[in-house]
């Protein structure tokens, strides 16, 4: 009995996992090829639930809502990008802090303005919203395993566009060195448009999954966003590979924690010690993680060499 | 600049002594971030209480200044010093959140105010730390648990699996179930709350699942509570581990939980001091015309909201706005006189309430909408377990 909890709370810490990592493989893109800090990162995952939220009552569809909002965030990137990012580039990081976290204020209010503080629940279709067995006592809901499913699909695809094509090569050339980039004659902005617009819809995309679980709310942006901050710093600024593992320890950790650390304590301390502690300690597991990784990596797991 | 300074002295010195005659009521409560839903519903029940009272109390206007409180107790605690020391209001009240009233409370009571709680009843305040000048107008946050666990009880459940939020009141109803119930706690997951709460319950849920546990019990106010229980559903537990619950399932989730058509809801019992079928004439006109007005049925906050504007204008009309007449202020609102939306009830030594706990459930009215009404009384003049630390008399 003991295994199949454990498997199926690696399960739900892989689905944590891959969703970290869909919002942290557009940080890491833009921190580490724009050079650029982009707080409201957080706000594109949230606009994405909201807008596939919306998209869901007016199709009747969630998948269809999907693919449509999918192309909208890109969007929104694109000219998020345009307008406020680029103007930025040259300036140096606590500008970027400023104008993205007065990016964060805007979104966040208007999206109070647009859909109330109330928070919208996605309706799932019903061959989505019920559990599917995966081997004998072995039951986990069949939405968060195609969360892993898509997430696992997106995530290869990535690895795969910034490893073996022409793009990706020019997204890692530029993530090792921007000023010969652009020397060889490469169109250094349009570049960084796409990246950003990428980066955009995979946040986007994770904000679209998580909906139909906890609901597409105001401010679910800013929780994820210091997350997957760990998660890139953790995983070395800029890789997308280092992104892929960092996210996947971060979700693991963060749930086995919730799951085994109290009965882990009792071991050793009282019921009433553990049950206390064991809260405090397993939100905090992360960040533990993160200052034993960076004593030892001080650049993270898989830093990009020659920046 | 210096027209703007001089406009902003013009206010401080001139403008209030115009309307000296008011009386200003500060009202914490969250406008923003998702838990906003709740704030609002309680704005609008202030607003019908004092449209109901015509503005005034006896011949006194009542001015309610808003304070949002961000989800967060050092964000409450500078709006509760800023309502004292800018707007000078002569009682505070309001506050959803436990954490929130326990890091505001000292600035209000130090300022030598009233201080009157609309929702939050967390342990400490009913016993070491309550205060003469400290009013509840809802209940200890352990007495609404402590009656599901008679219920449980009387329903012969042996075993629980407990989930909560991780902050004072969260283990307030924990502490609260496990004093009433005779059966086993099996296991219990306390998990973050505030602005950034955790709302992805899958590793708790497995465990829930597996726990063998004859009923899960759970506290999840606010806009938790749709995240919460959907993915209940969604894990399959419906017909494995019966859900009960307080403060989760309410006039704030049900109407979108109806929604999204989680038709397991319907039949499902909670338990509370107030419900919108209880019997008496102050109630029946504020569920109606809380309905006319905002097109839904008020939830508990909203009816002790409405109960707190009229609490503190019986008191006002007690000592004639003599605001500054504590003795009489405080003697007016331990006698609760008002049309109380639960009915009668009175005060414990600690000024929290002695009052009726009801069984309700969740049913559909004849509209179709998705409400809850009175199945029993699980509890008649309860008083909470805190009240015999509290020193006052």
């Amino acid at each position: 009995m003991d295994y199949t909890l454990l498997l199926i709370q690696v399960l739900n810490g892989l689905q944590l996992g891959v969703l970290l990592f869909l919002v942290a493989s557009g940080l890491t893109l833009v921190f580490g090829i724009l050079d650029f800090v982009n707080l409201a990162h957080g706000s594109i995952y949230m606009l994405g639930a909201f807008i596939c939220a919306s998209l869901t009552y007016v199709l009747e569809s969630y998948l269809l809502a999907i693919v449509l909002s999918l192309p909208i965030i890109g969007i929104i990137g694109y000219v998020f990008e345009l307008f406020l990012a680029r103007p930025l580039y040259a300036r140096d990081h606590l500008d970027h802090v400023l104008g993205t976290f007065g990016a964060i204020l805007v979104i966040d209010t208007a999206a109070h303005l647009i859909w109330g503080p109330a928070g919208i629940a996605i309706p799932l279709p019903d061959y989505l919203d019920g559990q599917i067995s995966i081997a004998e006592n072995i039951e986990i809901p069949t939405f968060r395993l195609l969360i892993i499913v898509v997430g696992l699909t997106a995530a290869f695809g990535l690895l795969w566009l910034v490893n073996f094509t022409r793009l990706g090569m020019l997204i890692r050339a530029g993530a090792s060195n921007r000023t010969m980039v652009a020397a060889l004659g490469i169109n250094i902005r349009s570049l960084f448009a796409i990246v950003f617009a990428l980066g955009a819809t995979l946040a986007g995309l994770a904000g679209m999954l998580i909906a139909p679980i906890t609901e597409a709310s105001l401010g679910m942006g800013n929780n994820i966003i210091i997350t997957a901050f760990v998660v890139i710093i953790v995983g070395g600024i800029g890789s997308v590979k280092g992104a892929f593992v960092a996210a996947l320890l971060i979700g693991l950790i963060d749930t086995l924690g919730r799951a085994f650390l109290d009965d882990l304590f009792k071991i050793f301390m009282s019921t009433t010690a553990a049950e206390n502690s064991a809260p405090a300690i397993s939100s905090m597991s992360i960040y533990l993680i993160m200052a034993l990784i960076l004593s030892f990596k001080p650049k993270g797991l898989f830093p990009p060499r020659l920046r | 600049m210096n027209k703007v300074v001089a406009v902003l002295i013009f206010w401080t010195f001139f403008i209030p002594s115009a309307f000296a005659a008011d009386i200003k009521v500060g009202f914490v409560t969250t406008l923003t971030t998702p838990a906003a839903v709740i704030g609002n519903d309680m704005k609008n029940a202030v607003n019908l209480a004092l449209k109901h009272l015509g503005g005034k109390a006896g011949a006194h206007n009542i001015e309610v200044v808003f304070g949002d409180d961000g989800f967060a107790p050092d964000t409450g605690k500078q709006v509760t010093d800023r309502l004292l020391k800018q707007d000078k209001v002569d009682i505070i009240a309001g506050y959803i959140w436990s954490h929130v009233l326990l890091a505001s409370r000292k600035s209000v009571l130090d300022a030598g105010k009233i201080l009157i709680s609309s929702n939050a009843g967390p342990s400490q305040m009913a016993g070491k730390l309550c205060h003469e000048n400290f009013f509840s107008a809802s209940w200890q946050n352990n007495q609404t648990p402590m009656a599901m666990g008679e219920v449980f009880n009387r329903e012969g459940i042996k075993s629980l699996y407990i989930m909560a939020p991780n902050y004072a009141a969260g283990k307030d109803m924990v502490a609260g179930i496990e004093r009433t119930f005779n059966g086993q706690v099996i296991g219990k997951d306390l998990t973050k709350w505030g602005a950034d709460a955790q709302l992805d319950f899958s590793a708790e849920l497995a465990k829930a699942k597996v726990s063998g546990a004859d009923g899960l019990f759970v506290f999840y106010p606010g806009a938790a509570s749709g995240a919460f229980t959907k993915q209940y559903h969604q894990a399959g537990l419906k017909d494995l581990l019966p859900l009960y619950s307080v403060f989760t399932i309410d006039g704030i989730s049900l109407p979108k939980l109806q929604a999204a058509n989680f038709s397991g809801i319907v039949g499902s019992k909670v338990t509370q001091q107030w419900d919108p079928s209880l019997n008496n004439q102050a109630n029946k006109k504020f569920v109606t015309d809380f309905k006319e007005q905002f097109g839904k049925y008020p939830s508990f906050y909203a009816a002790q909201s409405y109960d707190t504007i009229n609490m503190i204008a019986s008191a006002i009309m007690a000592v004639d706005g003599n605001m500054s007449d504590m003795a009489g202020l405080r003697s007016a609102l331990k006698s609760a006189n008002y049309n109380s939306l639960r009915g009668k009830y009175s005060y414990g030594n600690n000024n929290f309430p002695i009052q009726n706990f009801y069984l309700r459930e969740v049913v559909e009215d004849s509209d179709g909408n998705w409400t809850t009404e009175v199945v029993d009384t699980v509890f008649k003049n309860h008083q909470d377990p805190f009240a015999a630390e509290c020193k006052l008399k």
